[in-house]
């Protein structure tokens, strides 16, 4: 590739939920930014901006990453997923998201995003995941206002939740 | 909380790479994981003119075994050797180090030898490199050099990376049958960096203590058997000996202290590793 001038934009061309997607960006632009300025996915927070908080946690080519900490140059041709791909319908949670919500999961939902992604990631690769991993997990994650606990069993109910439905006859 | 503008070059192949790193002096600078680079780069405590993407050069993505070393690639990250099938066997040293390596989001970024060329004086990694006595592999346009990694580190993010050097590679040694190996570290919450950590290494030739977060960079030393009387001035002395400062996390004192209570725990562990 050619060296990329930093007076211009230049197109950046990745997967985004799934879809190919094609954005133009200056060479300092922030992953987190391109998502929510110039895409207009705004289900990405933005906390701290030095990869402490974890609010902006997203997941590249599968594993969870902080966007906050990605230039949007380097996502050329990773496969780039946020919040907005869980829910499979708008009108219907993914059973992570609906455990969130029976468990009490999330108050102010600052974080929650960068949770679900992480989470997401966790039991897609570790569908026996349990208490333990799930709290390595969200050491990566500031919450302000659950305390945690309820966090940790909406994932743990949610888990569980997928290893019944893979094995509908267990 | 943005970076300033700058060039991004994405090169094919490393001569690229290293071409751009001699033309751009000191102002041109690899990017790798992005997990130290770019909070500096928000925060604007490093303004380069131009950054060199090395993460697609497949040359440097390799985890190798040469003789009774383990050559770990500057394109590795650090996720990935921490699921390497061998690391248990080859690097346990590694293995009980990178569960305090930041989190796995950032774990899943950050490369290995990023973390070796940022040199952060309490880091888990340059400790494990120097620890055991492991070297680095740095090339320019113009040359190839190897440095032994208590050459290495030089002082707080202080290497002896020259302009336009980068790191290829880092030779960790492989663990030997009959070594005992154990890593720990304390600080304020999982994942933060630590206060204090150490790394020990048990063997025929008696015990190896390796301390971070105390003084400018990764300290090591020899210590006497744990049983033998000599023991409690020798590791005292170690904490004497190491530049130990107050700041916003800790005293000095208590760095100190550490460094014989956590010191002593992870020697002890080391030793029944080995038996
Ligand atoms: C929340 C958080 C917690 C963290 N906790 C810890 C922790 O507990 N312990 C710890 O050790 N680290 C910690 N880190 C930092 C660690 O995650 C970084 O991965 C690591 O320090 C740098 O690796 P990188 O690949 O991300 O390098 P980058 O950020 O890309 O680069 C870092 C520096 O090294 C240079 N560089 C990178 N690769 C090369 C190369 N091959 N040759 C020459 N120069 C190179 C860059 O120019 C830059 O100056 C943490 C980071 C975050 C965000
Ligand atoms: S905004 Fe990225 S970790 Fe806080
Ligand atoms: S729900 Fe408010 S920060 Fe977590």
């Amino acid at each position: 590739m050619p060296r990329l001038n930093a007076a211009r934009k230049h197109t950046i061309d990745f997967t985004l939920n799934g879809k190919a997607v094609s954005a133009e960006a200056e060479n300092r632009m922030l992953l987190s930014d391109l998502l929510r300025h110039e895409i207009g996915l705004t289900g990405t927070h933005v906390g701290c901006e030095h990869g402490v908080c974890g609010a902006c946690t997203v997941q590249i080519d599968g594993k969870p990453a902080r966007a906050c900490l990605t230039l949007a140059q380097q996502v050329r041709g990773s496969d780039v997923r946020t919040v907005e791909a869980l829910a499979p319908d708008p009108a219907v949670l993914s059973p992570l998201q609906a455990a969130f919500r029976r468990h009490h999961g999330l108050q102010c939902g600052f974080c929650t995003p960068g949770i679900l992604m992480s989470l997401d990631a966790l039991l897609r690769e570790q569908p026996d995941a349990g208490r333990e991993d799930i709290r390595e997990h969200l050491s990566g994650h500031l919450c302000r206002c659950t305390g945690y606990a309820t966090i940790v069993e909406a994932a743990l109910a949610a888990a569980e939740e997928q290893r019944k439905e893979e094995t509908p006859n267990a | 909380m943005k970076p300033a503008s700058f060039d991004f070059l994405c090169p094919d192949t490393l001569e690229e790479a290293l071409a751009a790193l001699a033309d751009g002096g000191g102002d041109a600078r690899v990017i790798a994981g992005g997990q130290s680079l770019v909070p500096m780069l928000n925060m604007r405590l490093a303004r380069p003119s131009l950054l060199v993407d090395i993460m697609r050069l497949e040359a440097l993505r390799r985890i190798e075994t040469s003789g009774d070393e383990i050559i770990v690639g500057a394109g590795v990250r650090q996720a990935e050797l921490e699921a390497w099938t061998d690391l248990s066997r080859d690097l346990p040293l590694l293995a009980a180090a990178f569960p305090w390596l930041g989190h796995v989001q950032t774990r899943a970024r950050g490369t290995v030898c990023g973390s070796i060329a940022h040199a952060d004086p309490s880091a888990e990694l340059p400790l494990s490199l120097v620890t055991l006595g492991g070297a680095v592999s740095l090339r320019s346009r113009k040359q190839k050099r190897r440095v032994e990694a208590d050459d290495f580190f030089i002082g707080m993010m202080a290497t002896d990376l020259a302009e336009g050097e980068m790191i290829e590679a880092v030779h960790f040694p492989k663990a030997r049958p009959g070594c005992g190996y154990a890593f720990r570290e304390v600080g304020r919450r999982h994942g933060d960096f630590a206060i204090v950590a150490s790394a020990a290494i048990a063997d025929e030739k008696g015990l190896r203590l390796g301390i971070a977060g105390v003084d400018d960079r990764p300290r090591v030393f020899p210590l006497p058997a744990l049983d033998n009387d000599q023991f409690d001035d020798a590791i005292n002395d170690i904490a004497w000996s190491l530049n130990a400062r107050d700041d916003i996390h800790a005293s000095a004192r208590y760095r100190r202290e550490l460094v014989r209570s956590l010191g002593r725990e992870t020697l002890k562990e080391a030793s029944r590793c080995r038996a």
